[in-house]
């Protein structure tokens, strides 16, 4: 029998950590075979979706807010078309003069017939149903209960009819339920991504399993806790690198399709739902957190189950 | 790499138990003088592979003191461990090989897992499986094997890092007697560069192919040892000095 070889002295030890392409072989790798990328994929696809959706809304409400901050409207409700102009023209002329006011637009008639048509019919003309006359309102500030009354004092005398309202009060019912919308987009977000680290939790939980043999024998050789657990973020890494990816994609096609569908609407306030660049930037960096939390969940799932071996 | 007079490997009144059944080992108290080759035997369920788990700290005991090369592992931290593991070899009765690694792969891990660089472990490795005969089987898969062969591939993945201790459980179950004698004058020539070796079985032919061990009989998790030289174990063990290389490979 033959002494067995030695190793050379120049053979160094320690030098190097073992990870990479040698230590990813130990767990054989089923990449796009197997369903963690898909998964992945699908997750990362919707919570691309569901934030673009939350941060279009939030644009949405931040726009009309801005736009409707400054803004009041003065109606006159005078039955009398005669006396409704006098009072109309009195009114703009006494509000045109006021430092606090920075513009006043006295919506035509025929605009007001338009946007009642659908409901009136055409041809029903402010003869047949005494219809108050508009005056739109921008103010240099924004419209508190102080300027409204400041407004509504200038107007006692001059036009004793009419009747002051800040704009954004007609549309606090939609902006509330815009900003439950928003919540309700972050809200899934947050489950989306709770419910990718739950599916990542279980895959490394089914991986390490189906290793146990592989991982018994390295923590035998003196495979350290952080060794092993590297290996399987490495591979769930790649996966979710490669799910990630794929969603992406597929989330950015769906946006892009949405949003050409809301933009061929020809709403006025959908129109302020745009995407900015950091909107862009947040939703390219949903993949890449997704990544992160992946590659974090699989170390923490195999270090926690390491730990109850010795 | 062998241990050095003084760091063999001490158990005192050491006792294992599992959960709140009674315990499989009982007031083992034994010291392995380094460089010295032990039979482990007993019948089926005496604990045979309980104790070499203490031995390769797959397993910590229930009670009692274990002192590996100069320290007490039972109290050692557990991120520590590793670094005692990597001083010890263990060779299974199934082998226990990464089925989707090469034999050249299975031999090179533990080396891989010490942090040896790609370039220094391929020599040691392809000499490790000429030493056991395997130089033509490198490639193959351990599906691809004979049991003989798996098992020497085992053999070689335990010895590749010089452990100070090499623990067997039971490595000759699964191969033929002729095949088995080999698979022990592995073990002996490793012995002989200092290693320790502790191989367990329940083959009592075995015992008679190394006149120079010790036996040491585990019956239901008692240690039996008459003579006391166990637990006061000789100064010096005759293979430890018998160095030198012998005529005849594996082949």
């Amino acid at each position: 029998m033959k002494k067995p070889p030695t190793l050379g002295r120049t053979t160094a030890r320690g030098l190097i950590k073992f990870r990479g392409d040698r230590a990813a072989q130990l767990v054989p790798q089923a990449r796009l075979a197997g369903p963690m990328p898909w998964v992945i994929a699908i997750m990362i696809s919707l919570t691309v979706i569901a934030a673009a959706g939350g941060l279009a809304l939030s644009n949405v409400v931040s726009n009309a807010r801005a736009e409707l901050a400054g803004g009041a409207t003065v109606q006159i409700l005078e039955a009398s078309p005669s006396e409704r102009n006098r009072q109309a023209d009195a009114a703009e002329a006494v509000l045109a003069e006021h430092p606090l006011v920075g513009s006043t637009r006295r919506v035509p008639d025929e605009e007001l017939d338009a946007l009642l048509e659908p409901w009136l019919g055409a041809g029903a003309g402010s003869e047949a149903v005494p219809v108050p006359a508009l005056i739109d309102v921008r103010l240099r500030g924004d419209v508190t209960q102080q300027s409204l009354g400041t407004l509504r004092g200038l107007l006692v005398d001059a036009a004793p009819s009419a009747r002051v309202d800040a704009q954004s009060s007609w549309l606090g019912p939609v902006f509330s339920a815009l900003s439950s919308l928003q919540w309700l987009a972050a809200a899934l977000v947050v489950l989306l991504g709770l419910t990718s680290a739950a599916a990542v939790w279980l895959a490394a939980r089914s991986a390490l399993g189906s290793n146990r043999d592989t991982i018994e024998i390295v923590h035998l050789l003196g495979g350290t806790d952080v060794q092993i657990a590297r290996i399987f973020e490495r591979s769930v890494g790649f996966d979710a690198t490669l799910g990630g990816a794929f969603g992406l994609a597929l989330g950015l096609l769906a946006i892009l399709f949405l949003g050409q569908q809301f933009a061929d609407l020809g709403s006025g306030m959908m129109a302020g739902g745009g995407l900015r660049w950091f909107d862009w930037v947040a939703i390219a960096a949903i993949p890449i957190i997704g990544v992160v939390i992946a590659m974090l969940t699989a170390r923490l799932t195999v270090l926690g189950a390491l730990r109850r071996m010795l | 790499m062998s241990s050095s007079e003084g760091e063999g490997i001490t158990f005192d009144n050491v006792g294992l138990r599992y959960g709140t059944e009674k315990e499989v080992l009982s007031d083992l108290s034994f010291t392995l003088h380094p460089g010295s080759f032990y039979f482990l035997t007993g019948a089926s369920g005496a604990g045979k592979t309980s104790l070499l788990k203490l031995l390769y700290l797959a397993q910590r005991p229930s009670r009692g003191a274990i002192r590996m090369f100069g320290t007490d592992v039972i109290t050692l931290p557990r991120k520590r461990l590793p670094s005692y593991r990597r001083r010890l070899g263990v060779v299974f009765q199934d082998f226990r090989l990464v089925q989707h690694l090469s034999a050249f792969d299975n031999v090179a891990l533990p080396l891989r897992v010490s942090g040896v660089r790609e370039n220094d472990l391929r020599k040691p490795v392809s000499d490790m499986l000429e030493w056991v005969g395997l130089s033509h089987r490198m490639d193959a898969q351990p599906a691809t094997l004979s049991g003989g062969e798996q098992q020497r591939v085992a053999i070689a993945r335990a010895v590749i890092g010089r452990p100070e201790l090499l623990v067997a459980d039971e490595p000759t179950g699964n191969v033929d007697p002729d095949m088995a004698l080999k698979l022990l004058r592995l073990f002996e020539a490793l012995n002989r560069l200092g290693t320790t070796v502790v191989v367990a079985t329940h083959d009592v032919h075995l015992l008679k192919k190394v006149p120079s061990s010790l036996i040491m009989r585990l019956d239901k998790g008692r240690l039996s040892d008459p003579t006391g030289a166990l637990r006061y174990p000789p100064r010096q063990n005759s293979h430890s000095t018998a160095a030198g290389e012998q005529k005849g490979g594996f082949e």
